[in-house]
This record gives C-alpha cells, sequence and structure tokens, in this order.
C-alpha cells in the first residue's frame, strides 16, 4: 500500500533563513504522526508545504499520492487541517461554518445534512450548533475546527498544535476525540505540538524536529529506551555544585542543570536517591525537592538536541507557565 | 461546478456577514443625508447649475461616492479574514484562487449595491423625482461600478497586513476620486480649469456618475459622453481590475 505522506528533500527557506531543511519522511496510513519542536523548529511551515500554502523552495512531498507542487487541488481535497490559530467565520453560526466548508471542499448536497450532524455530534456540539460563533469558548471553537475538519471525510487530517492554549480538561476532551477518530475512523493523522505529554499520548511514531531537521524518529517508547535508567531530578540553589559533586562520588550516566535544578540519569534510581541526599547534606547543600521518574520525551529531546525544550526563543517550557503565557499572547 | 459552487458559497457569506451587521447597515444612511441634506441645501446659495437645484445635481454624485466609499472599504473584508485567520481556511480549500477572488468580489459588491440602493431610497424622501423604471435601469450601473472598485480595494488589501495602513491608502485614493469625478461640481464647462478636466477624463467615477445622471435626471442633464460609452468604459475598467485582483490573490508564498 501507498504511504499516505512522502516528502523527498523539502525545504523551506525564508529570506536565507532555512526554516525547514532536506526533509525526509514517511508516514503510514493510518498511523498518528506526531512532530516535536519547539517553536520555531519548522513544524508549522512543514504542515504548510504539507497542506499547500507553501511553496517549497526546493524538494517536494506527496500527500495521498498527489504532488504538492504541481496537484495541489487533488492534495486540497483529499487532506482536512486544523490550524495553529482560529481560522473560522466568527459572525457565522457553528453550523453555518460547517456547511460553507462541505460546498468549498464539495460534499455532494444530499450527504452535507448527514455528515455535518455526524461531526457535531463528535465534538460534542449538537446543541450550540446555531449559536454565533462569538458566544463560544475557545475550546468549543475548537472543537469545531476539528469537526470542520472532517467534514469533508479526509484521509489524512493535519493538527497543528491542537490544544494550544487550552485548559487541561479541554485538552483531555481533545486527546479523547483524536483517539476515537483513530479508532473508529481510518484517518491518517499528523499533528504538531510542542507538548511531551501530547506527541507521546497520541502519536504512534514521534518525530523530533530541531532547526528544520529530523533529530530523532522513532515510537514514543522505543524514543525513551534509547534512556536507560531513571531520572532524578533535585530543585537546589546549588544545582551546579551539586551536579559536579555528585557525579564525582557516584555513577551517574547522564547529568545537566537547568535554571535551580539538577537532574541525573542513573541506573537503579530508589537506591542511589538516597546517596544524593546524602551527598547533599555532606556538602550543605539545601535541597528544596527531589523527585524520581522514568524518561519522558523532554528528555529525549534533551538528549538528542543538548537542550530542554522552548516554548518561545530563550525560555524552557515548564508546562502550565507556557500554556498561560501562550494565552496571554 | 464546484468552482462556482465555491464562489456562490463565499458570495453568501460576505452577504450574509453585511445584513447581519445592524450598525453598519444602519449607519450607512447618515453620511449620504449628510452630504444630501447639510452639503446640498449649503451649496445652494451658491446657485444652481443649470435648470437643476443643488441637491439634485449632487443626489447622483452622492450614489457614485456611497458606492465608491463602500466599495474601497470592503477590502477590509480581506485584512480581517487575515487577522482573524478565516484566509487561511479559504486558502486552503480546493477552488482556484480566481474563484476565491470572484466570490469576494461580487459578494462585497452585493454589499456595496444595497448601500447604494439605501441612498436612492432617501433620494425618494428628499422629493427627487424617481420611479421604478429609474430604479431598474440604475441597478446595473452601481453593479458595473462596484465590480471594478471592490477589485482595487482587495487588490490594494491583499497586500497590507494591518487594518491602519489599510485605512491611510484608502482616504488617499477614495477623496481624489471623489472630488475628481464630479459628484459634487462640474468637471466639463468653460469655467473649470482645463487640468481638472484632464484628471477627471481617468477617474472611473467620472463615467458612473454621469451615467447615474443621465438615467436620474433625464432630460434636465446634458450628458458628457453617451450612456453606451460610459458604460464601455466602466465593463473595460471591471475587466482590467478583475484581472490584476485574480493576479494579487494568485499570490502564493
Amino acid at each position: 500500500m501507498d504511504k499516505a505522506i512522502e516528502t523527498y528533500a523539502l525545504t523551506k527557506k525564508f529570506n536565507g533563513l532555512t526554516a525547514v531543511d532536506k526533509l525526509d519522511i514517511s508516514i503510514e496510513n493510518g498511523e498518528v504522526f506526531g512532530l516535536l519542536g519547539p517553536n520555531g523548529a519548522g513544524k508549522t511551515t512543514t504542515i504548510s508545504m504539507l497542506c499547500t500554502i507553501l511553496k517549497p523552495t526546493s524538494g517536494t512531498a506527496k500527500v495521498n499520492g498527489f504532488d504538492i507542487v504541481s496537484q495541489a487541488t487533488q492534495v486540497r481535497k483529499s487532506i482536512g487541517i486544523v490550524f495553529q490559530d482560529p481560522s473560522i467565520d466568527d459572525r457565522l453560526t457553528g453550523r453555518e461554518n460547517l456547511y460553507m466548508h462541505a460546498n468549498l471542499y464539495g460534499v455532494p448536497q444530499g450527504e452535507q445534512k448527514t455528515r455535518i450532524d455526524r461531526v457535531l455530534k463528535l465534538v460534542e456540539l449538537e446543541d450550540r450548533a446555531d449559536d454565533i460563533l462569538r458566544t463560544y469558548s475557545s475550546g468549543m471553537r475548537r472543537r469545531l475546527e476539528i469537526a470542520r475538519g472532517l467534514t469533508h471525510y479526509p484521509k489524512i487530517l493535519f493538527l497543528d498544535e491542537p490544544t494550544i492554549g487550552l485548559d487541561p480538561q479541554t485538552r483531555e476532551h481533545i486527546w479523547e476525540y483524536i483517539e476515537e477518530l483513530r479508532k473508529a475512523h481510518d484517518i491518517t493523522t499528523v499533528l504538531t505540538t510542542h507538548y511531551m505529554e501530547e506527541a507521546e499520548r497520541l502519536s504512534d511514531r514521534v518525530a523530533i524536529i530541531d532547526y528544520g531537521k529530523i533529530v530523532a524518529l522513532d515510537s514514543p517508547t522505543k524514543l525513551k529506551e534509547t534512556l536507560e535508567g531513571d531520572v532524578i531530578t533535585v530543585k537546589t540553589q546549588d544545582a551546579e555544585k551539586l551536579q559536579s559533586t555528585v557525579a564525582a562520588k557516584i555513577k551517574v550516566l547522564k547529568s545537566h542543570v537547568i535554571d535551580k535544578t539538577a537532574e541525573f540519569t542513573v541506573r537503579d534510581g530508589k537506591t542511589l536517591m538516597a546517596r544524593i541526599v546524602e551527598i547533599a547534606a555532606q556538602n550543605n547543600i539545601y535541597i528544596d525537592s527531589i523527585s524520581l521518574r522514568e524518561p519522558n520525551l523532554q528528555d529525549v529531546f534533551l538528549h538528542y538536541t543538548g537542550r530542554a525544550i522552548r516554548a518561545d526563543e530563550g525560555g524552557e517550557l515548564h508546562g502550565m507557565a507556557a500554556i498561560r503565557r501562550r494565552a496571554i499572547r | 461546478m464546484s468552482e462556482i459552487k465555491g464562489i456562490y458559497t463565499l458570495w453568501l457569506r460576505e452577504v450574509k456577514r453585511y445584513l447581519r451587521d445592524r450598525v453598519r447597515i444602519i449607519s450607512s444612511f447618515f453620511q449620504p443625508l449628510l452630504w444630501l441634506v447639510i452639503f446640498g441645501s449649503g451649496i445652494r446659495f451658491s446657485g444652481n447649475i443649470g435648470e437643476l437645484s443643488t441637491q439634485q445635481y449632487i443626489f447622483p454624485g452622492i450614489i457614485g461616492q456611497t458606492l465608491l466609499f463602500t466599495s474601497m472599504f470592503m477590502g477590509i473584508s480581506v485584512i480581517w479574514d487575515k487577522e482573524f485567520g478565516f484566509m487561511k481556511e479559504i486558502m486552503v480549500a480546493p477552488i482556484s484562487r480566481a474563484s476565491i477572488f470572484l466570490g469576494k468580489m461580487l459578494g462585497d459588491s452585493t454589499d456595496a449595491v444595497v448601500q447604494g440602493i439605501i441612498v436612492f431610497i432617501l433620494g425618494f424622501l428628499l422629493g427627487i423625482k424617481l420611479d421604478v423604471i429609474i430604479f431598474i435601469e440604475v441597478l446595473p450601473i452601481m453593479l458595473l461600478t462596484t465590480f471594478g472598485l471592490v477589485s482595487i480595494g482587495l487588490t490594494i488589501a491583499s497586500f497590507m497586513e494591518s487594518l491602519e495602513s489599510f485605512g491611510v491608502i484608502q482616504s488617499f485614493i477614495n477623496l481624489p476620486l471623489f472630488f475628481l469625478s464630479g459628484a459634487l461640481f462640474p468637471v466639463r464647462g468653460e469655467s473649470v480649469p482645463v487640468w481638472l478636466t484632464t484628471v477627471s477624463n481617468f477617474n472611473p467615477l467620472t463615467y458612473a456618475v454621469d451615467a447615474l445622471r443621465t438615467i436620474i435626471l433625464g432630460g434636465n442633464w446634458q450628458p458628457l459622453y453617451p450612456l453606451y460609452y460610459n458604460l464601455a468604459i466602466l465593463c473595460a475598467f471591471d475587466i482590467i481590475m478583475i484581472t490584476i485582483g485574480t493576479f494579487a490573490f494568485s499570490r502564493r508564498k
């Protein structure tokens, strides 16, 4: 069977700045493919090229077997897109937005009502469908956009940062829809995100992208396996001192410091956690908190790029703080 | 077929949005009313133009002005759509850029013509002699005028990123076109400076206003050009502007 998406040295430059650098990926039919990377890594640019919004500087890609440069219309007909930023008409009702979409995508007149009712049901917006969009919350708008992206029964659904700026409950909800889609409909999903949890939870395979290049590509589990051991996170004012002292006394696989936090990757974390506390006490380092966990994609990212994933240029991502920052903007 | 459906869909959207905007429709009464009542009465003391009262003379001009201002203003819908992201939804839809442009252009033109009709109805209230035949004859002229003007607005807007910059450019174009069209005062005649006449020759609104006067004022008005000539110029203007607009919309980064 043909691949859903295949890219051939796909490249995009903006005024000499390379946003996407000779990308070669292939995405299987029916899989959920995650593009994970910080803002500005080239995720949206990649998706925009695949959706034929942007023209590649060089290279090309096939989406559902159609070339994104020479067969843009066929590509567009076969895909659904949920953009990072809202793209619905807020003066129209939810239902009107969906009908407009159905007409633009040539959904047969006789089928429109059934399909629209169905997608509205999927995102649980039936009772609000005839209200003007202005009265919707941002979570409801996002749900409507997902519904819209599905109205013309696309083979591939692109979700660009589907839960950005949404509250945790709504995120959970949207994750459930995406999982539901995957089970009930035969649809390939490509999603970009800079949330580790999101990529980890939803994707069959994750490509870690940074500076326009794929730095790692595998299933979340496999990616995590590349990191052996446990991660011990220590919050302390003297993170750097702790890092050097601990590294001198016990066998640490990897360690690094971000802000006032030192992280150690070790074998047998349970035993060594106690040792670290002991070492800190001996060296008069006051520990604010200490925790032990299995490696997650955040560590994978750090492992491959040498940097923590950044929410904005210069700053690190700290879960909710990053969400809040996005919401304010 | 799907292209025509696409055009229709986008047309419908523009019209729906417009009809839901009560404030815009109600406020659209006021500007023309000010021109007709205050400007028209005020200027009367400086004398009539031939057989016509100033109000009668400027009435077709004010219809032209309304068409001009609303048409140009419609460009704002493009910037609005960019700002609120809806443009992306249209741009990734599987219809051609030409259809996108045409749908938007026809929708905005419809809105502008509705504004023109509102001013036309004001004419009844001001005691200008009008009837249904005149109304039916005026409609196609209004449409031909707005197609080209809306296309100018949309084209300019497609190059703009902010509402502010569009506003500035818009007034740069609106006022000269308005003043140099003969809408408020004659641009032909012995006492009119040659430069004014020359410049007005290049103004599409001159021909629109002349055509409107020919129909609305009937025998009281001595046309500058025969009606067919005015219509031919307007058609040519529309074709040129629609072509330019389609190209402006077809740019893909």
